[in-house]
């Protein structure tokens, strides 16, 4: 398993980054943490529907995401946020979806992030179009695809990885490995050694990266992405991570999950070796965290106030979001709806 | 003009549309170096090349899905699953993300693509190739189904489909493939999605029906026409969405009406056109509405397929009984 930063903060080797940039992703990390907890405070107060915490993978999510360029296209699930705000979403959009709106699926002209996938592993295959359609126009954007280890049990896992590896197409497959397909361990979930190895079944490279490592993944994700873009075809990373929250906010993980497994992922916190790291660097003091906090505290919340003014949905744009022309009987039931 | 098959029709329509926009692409099973088990894309692959036309894995699922994807980034991909019976695994990818991506994204990424499948029975087929289980698309939300019957139309719904900024599935009845022929524009031309054709118009009952049953419906009025019976006979032809004002319109003429289709009864699409005469045209009804379908039965292998398929007696004797009642 590749990694850079040790979870006591210490360094395996030189950074690829500066301590500056490293600073910035840190902040990335704080910012999506607040943004997590914000949410869950929100769906408990009934505010915002069911919420997949991402708690724990905020090191794999930021560090991925900050190695694509900002046209490249993002399939991501439900658990993505963070991943999808660092590509570009905003984080109101993010809200106002979870509000249960579907116009929060719709990102800014130029954000090329699909609205989150919420069936398990429908999304690859996704990418794969994505980026065989630009490969056939002959531009240099790539596709990026997250999911979870759940997910690589589904079929539509296997015809994405297929059909990306035999039209040698620019795609990214990242696994999020967080231990748990809701309460199903990895243990269980495949009698494969590892869930990279699976890739070279499909011919193409698949590594394993130390999820809670931001510089780590942002290493192995660049050079895939490279990779991709230079024309070298598909390749697969497993990012080893932990959900440290439940799968969403309609369970309790201690049905299925060990108080010392949490514990020793605690340690492991992909934010707390960034800030020891920085801390000995000298670029890390209690001041500069309580800004961070307070900044993205403020940022989050002017996000939930954007998207908690967004006015009620019609009737007329729920019917108009089926075809790009309502049909006559779409128009008919409106009338009969608004009647 | 000149005299094709609907097989020939397709293939016409497909290759014009490779032809006039560069967007277009083909992606299926055996398309490309075999031209597709039925053919319908003979010769295109050798015409527009491997980036065209693509040979696939087996893997509906893949297609539908990697054909959405194509279609959010700008391309027109025109998707071919080899049998009805085999569009199941991607079952999941039409309902949950071709047909809903427009309304997930509230119209920021759309999916205007094609899904072309041969569907129904009556060629003597191994198990699984012989459904007509179009009732559960015309079901989805946000999916057009289209489904022709003659050359003219099959060209013209097909270069509509590809038009459309919306997803359509086109289904294409196997038995008509090469069964009928007429003279059809060699031009460019599209067939509007959505309004019925009235292929015969008559005064004293409407036969409804669509795809391969047509045959068997147009025969049928014929001998109901020797019988001095003044016969309407309508090709629904779009499923989704569906002309309930001309459905309702030529019963109200007719006062009569017998449902044609080749799948089985029970929520099979007859019973939507059903209600759409008793919620708009019951009191211009002389006599109760009929449907001649399959039974509710698995399609039957060969040597039983003569006793499913509704034949022509069948709808004769429903016809003559409403008109008799």
């Amino acid at each position: 398993m590749f990694s850079l930063v040790n979870p006591d903060g210490t360094v395996r080797d030189r950074l690829p980054i500066s301590i500056e940039e490293t600073k910035s992703l840190y902040a990335d990390m704080v910012e999506s943490r607040v943004y997590d907890h914000k949410s869950m405070a929100l769906q408990r107060q009934g505010r915002i529907a069911t919420y997949a915490p991402f708690e724990g993978q905020e090191g794999a999510q930021i560090g991925a995401a900050a190695a694509l360029r900002s046209d490249d296209w993002v399939a991501g699930t439900y658990r993505d946020a963070a991943l999808m705000w660092k590509a570009g979403y905003p984080w109101d959009l993010m809200v106002l979806g979870r509000t249960g709106d579907e116009r929060g699926g719709a990102p800014p002209e130029g954000v090329n992030v699909l609205p989150a996938c919420l069936t398990v592993g429908g999304h690859m295959i996704h990418a794969v179009g994505l980026a065989w359609a630009e490969k056939l126009k002959g531009s240099d954007r790539i596709a990026f695809t997250s999911f979870g280890d759940g997910a690589t049990s589904e079929g539509d896992f296997h015809e994405a990885m297929n059909f990306a590896a035999v039209y040698e197409l620019p795609v990214v497959f990242f696994c999020q490995n967080n231990q748990f397909a809701i309460s199903y361990p990895r243990s269980e979930q495949t009698r494969s050694q590892s869930i990279a190895a699976k890739a070279e079944g499909y011919g193409m490279p698949g590594v394993q990266v130390d999820g809670n490592d931001v510089i780590g993944v942002l290493t192995t994700v660049t050079e895939a992405v490279a990779g991709a873009r230079e024309g070298e075809g598909p390749s697969f990373i497993e990012a080893i991570t932990y959900r440290m929250g439940p799968h969403t906010t309609a369970d309790d993980p201690d049905r299925y999950r060990d108080d010392t497994d949490a514990e020793d992922w605690a340690a492991k916190d992909p934010l707390l070796r960034v800030r020891l790291l920085l801390e000995k660097a000298g670029g890390w003091s209690p001041e500069w965290q309580a800004e961070l906090e307070s900044t993205a505290g403020e940022r989050i919340e002017e996000a939930v106030a954007t998207a908690e003014a967004v006015a009620e949905p019609t009737v007329g744009e729920m019917i108009g979001r089926v075809f790009a022309q309502p049909t006559d009987a779409l128009l008919a039931q409106l009338a009969e709806a608004e009647e | 003009m000149s005299v094709v098959t609907l097989a020939q029709a397709l293939n016409g329509g497909l290759d014009l549309a490779l032809e006039k926009d560069p967007n277009v692409v083909l992606l299926g099973e055996d398309i490309g170096r075999t031209g597709g088990v039925f053919r319908i894309t003979d010769g295109l692959r050798e015409k527009y090349g491997e980036d065209r036309v693509f040979d696939t894995p087996v893997a509906e699922s893949g297609i539908v899905g990697a054909a959405l994807g194509m279609a959010i980034a700008g391309l027109k991909p025109v998707a071919e699953i080899q049998f009805l019976g085999f569009s199941y695994p991607a079952y999941d990818q039409i309902i949950n993300h071709v047909a809903r991506m427009r309304n997930r994204s509230a119209h920021r990424f759309t999916v205007p693509m094609v899904i072309r499948i041969p569907f129904g029975g009556g060629i003597g087929a191994a198990e699984h190739h012989s459904e007509s289980t179009e009732s559960i698309y015309a079901h989805v939300p946000g999916l057009k189904v289209v489904v022709p019957s003659t050359p003219a139309d099959a060209k013209g719904l097909l270069l509509a489909a590809i038009e459309d900024p919306d997803p359509v599935l086109l289904l294409e009845p196997i038995r008509l493939y090469r069964a009928v022929k007429e003279e059809v524009d060699e031009g460019d031309y599209t067939t509007p999605i959505g309004p019925i054709r009235v292929e015969r118009s008559g005064d004293d009952i409407t036969l409804f029906s669509w795809g391969a049953m047509m045959k068997e419906t147009r025969a049928a009025a014929a001998v109901l026409e020797d019988d001095g019976v003044s016969v309407e006979v309508i090709d629904i032809r779009t499923l989704s969405p569906l002309d309930r004002d001309g459905i309702a319109a030529s019963v109200e003429k007719t006062g009569r009406a017998v449902i044609i289709h080749e799948a089985p009864l029970t929520a099979g699409f007859g019973g939507e056109i059903a209600a759409v005469l008793a919620e708009r045209a019951l009191y211009s009804l002389k006599a109760p509405v009929r449907r001649v379908t399959g039974w509710d039965t698995v399609f039957p292998l060969k040597r039983s397929e003569s006793h499913y398929l509704p034949g022509v007696d069948r709808i004769v004797h429903a016809a003559r009984d409403i008109l008799e009642g």
